[in-house]
């Protein structure tokens, strides 16, 4: 019974919400919409579970003086004054004078910001990497990427002006994103949702279950 | 000539003189009347007050097909003064009752040349009278008679939507003959997935290095089908991980997916027959937010140094982060993602990766149960009905024949 009523659960409402695309009516509809309200429900109690988990890992770790275990209190220390801050603001959290946003401003976005920013470098030693020419595939992939690098910038077009107009770096790059590479993304895209259809309807008809876990 | 014919002469010269300069006085006093009274005129239609704009006409209204009674769409006439250059109308007024009687409430206002609204504020199944009303610097004038009754009505089907549903019906179709035949004794073939194959190889690795392994769900929640997939190779990892008692580490991004996940590596160390080995730490929630994820990950691997990370499900701007920082630990990576422009930085930056579909297909490859290897040759029997779909329909409309392209269209 533990596993059959989850089984028949999915079922039926994963049967119910592919017949909510096809049906507009109020009758599917309104029950379809009912049941994504739901499931925003479920996520908020969802959060109950999560923060405690944070809470639990990190004093664990702060009693057992676990490696670089300061920073635990700094971790722990934040999420529950931003969690007091919250409560207490309620809804006038989002006032431009309120401590929450100013958390927000001054603390989590510059954060935010600067790890985001980290990407540049990483770019610049991934590519480092990518171009090196040791195979032939590697040797295609570098040359396009010099094209479609150099035609999407105006040197590149400056570069070649004294070629025929489809010859123009600018041209060439366009065809390069155009028709090989889109060519290849479509096919990946299609392949994926594929998967997507497959998996979905694996769970809808029960016969993919391990994410009900073990217990029989 | 003669002195007296002389005299005539000059007489009848200054007689010309005297009439052209009369004629001319005349004519510019004619031009200054004229023009003055031009000036006035001007300076009196000025202040005259603008007239009110001609209102609009043959205002009509259609529920609007295939949804749930939610919308009607209106259409009209422009006034006729609503012309370019013209600025004596600003805009159109749109009105509706439930009772010709009145009162009638604003629907909303549009700018001059617009002739169309899709009034979605209606309740469905309830008349309404519609009237729109011109207005400019002359005032409003409104529209002379009301056009209604309009009653919003709900569809019983999308009837844009009948190729997705064949395509539908015919993918269950597949998929159940599939799974019919495998169970029927004959093993469809599934072709090697390197990056699957890796996944052991991986952990054997962290076991004899004395170190964990690391998995990463993705930064997306579970209505993601990318996380679903992910969370059920989840399961199979744990289960490697179980039998050669190596921690795992599953930092995960959202509340639903973490509560799976702790019953996933419960479920795998549960299969393996070690329960007792299953750390409850060793899943943690950490944080929806995609940099604060970003950090705590980095985190770990610099920390822990696992020596296998393996990410599987939907990423974002995060993917060559966790990558490349992760590349710097030298630690084996094996990724999987159908975020298309993620896969070349997990390309570079890791060892193994699975591209788009290959990561749906892990679970049914991981665990060789029939009925999932069926479901897969399903839908490789759906992807070349679609590759001929998609030569049919080029051909076809190379031919100009747009049936099967105006067939195919949703909303």
């Amino acid at each position: 019974m533990k596993r059959e009523l989850p089984l028949f659960l999915t079922a039926v409402i994963g049967l119910f919400m592919i017949l909510s695309f096809f049906v507009p009516h109020q009758f599917v509809s309104v029950p379809a919409d009912f049941l994504q309200q739901c499931a925003v429900i479920v996520v908020a109690f969802g959060y109950v579970l999560g923060g405690a988990n944070v809470l639990r890992v990190n004093f664990d770790g702060i009693y057992k003086r676990q490696p670089d275990w300061p920073y635990k209190i700094v971790l722990a220390g934040s999420l529950l004054i931003t969690l007091f801050f919250g409560l207490k603001e309620g809804r006038a959290w989002q006032d431009s004078n309120s401590v929450s946003m100013w958390i927000y401003n001054q603390l989590y976005s510059p954060m935010s910001a600067t790890m985001f920013s980290l990407l540049a470098f990483f770019i610049a030693s991934a590519a480092f990497r990518a171009f090196r020419i040791r195979t032939m595939e590697a040797g295609l992939l570098a040359a396009a990427a010099l094209i479609v690098m150099l035609g999407r910038v105006p040197i590149g077009d400056v570069m070649t002006q004294w070629l025929p107009e489809p010859l123009r770096l600018g041209a060439v790059q366009d065809w390069i994103m155009n028709f090989p590479q889109n060519a290849a993304k479509r096919a990946v895209l299609i392949g994926a949702a594929m998967g997507v259809m497959a998996t979905g309807l694996r769970v809808i008809l029960g016969i993919e279950r391990s994410y009900l876990g073990g217990g029989e | 000539m003669s002195h007296a014919q002389g005299g005539s002469l000059r007489s009848n010269i200054t007689r010309r003189l005297v009439r052209r300069i009369l004629a001319w006085g005349l004519g510019l006093a004619l031009m200054c009347s004229v023009a003055g009274g031009a000036q006035a005129q001007s300076a009196d239609s000025s202040t005259a007050p603008a007239p009110a704009p001609e209102p609009p006409s043959s205002l009509e209204f259609h529920d609007v097909a295939n949804d749930a009674g939610r919308a009607i769409d209106l259409s009209w006439k422009l006034s006729p003064d609503d012309t370019a250059g013209s600025l004596r109308v600003s805009g159109y007024v749109l009105e509706r009752t439930e009772n010709l009687a009145g009162p009638w409430t604003l629907v909303d206002t549009v700018a001059a040349g617009t002739s169309t609204k899709n009034d979605q504020s209606v309740t469905r199944d309830r008349s309404y009278f519609y009237r729109v009303g011109a207005t400019g610097p002359g005032g409003f004038t409104p529209a002379g008679a009301a056009a209604g009754p309009a009653i919003a009505r709900s569809s019983w089907f999308n009837n844009t939507r009948w190729s997705v549903l064949a395509f539908i019906v015919s993918f269950f179709l597949f998929v159940l003959y599939f799974i019919s035949v495998a169970q029927a004794g004959r093993k469809p073939f599934v072709r090697r997935l390197a990056g699957i194959d890796a996944i052991e190889e991986a952990i054997g690795r962290a076991t004899e290095m004395g170190r964990p392994v690391l998995y990463v769900p993705g930064v997306q929640d579970i209505d993601e089908i990318q996380t679903v997939a992910s969370l059920v190779i989840l399961e199979s990892v744990a289960k490697l991980t179980a039998k050669y008692e190596t921690p795992i580490r599953v930092p995960v991004a959202y509340p639903i997916p973490f509560t799976i996940a702790q019953e996933m590596v419960k479920s795998g160390y549960l299969n393996a027959g070690r329960p007792e080995q299953y750390d409850p730490d060793s899943v943690r929630f950490v944080s929806p937010e995609q940099f604060a994820y970003v950090a705590a990950i980095t985190g770990i691997m610099l920390r822990d140094r696992p020596a296998a990370h393996i990410f599987m499900g939907s990423f974002y701007g995060e993917s060559l982060m966790l990558a490349e920082t992760g590349f710097s630990t030298g630690a084996i990576q094996i990724a999987g993602t159908a975020n298309v422009h993620q896969l070349p930085f997990f390309v570079v930056a890791c060892d193994y990766t699975l591209i788009g579909e290959e990561l749906y297909a892990a679970s049914a490859y991981l665990s060789g149960e029939p009925k999932l290897v069926g479901s897969l040759k399903g839908a490789d029997l759906l992807k070349i009905t679609i590759i001929v779909v998609v030569i049919v329909g080029s051909v076809l409309e190379t031919m100009g024949i747009h049936g099967l392209t105006t067939w195919m269209q949703t909303q």
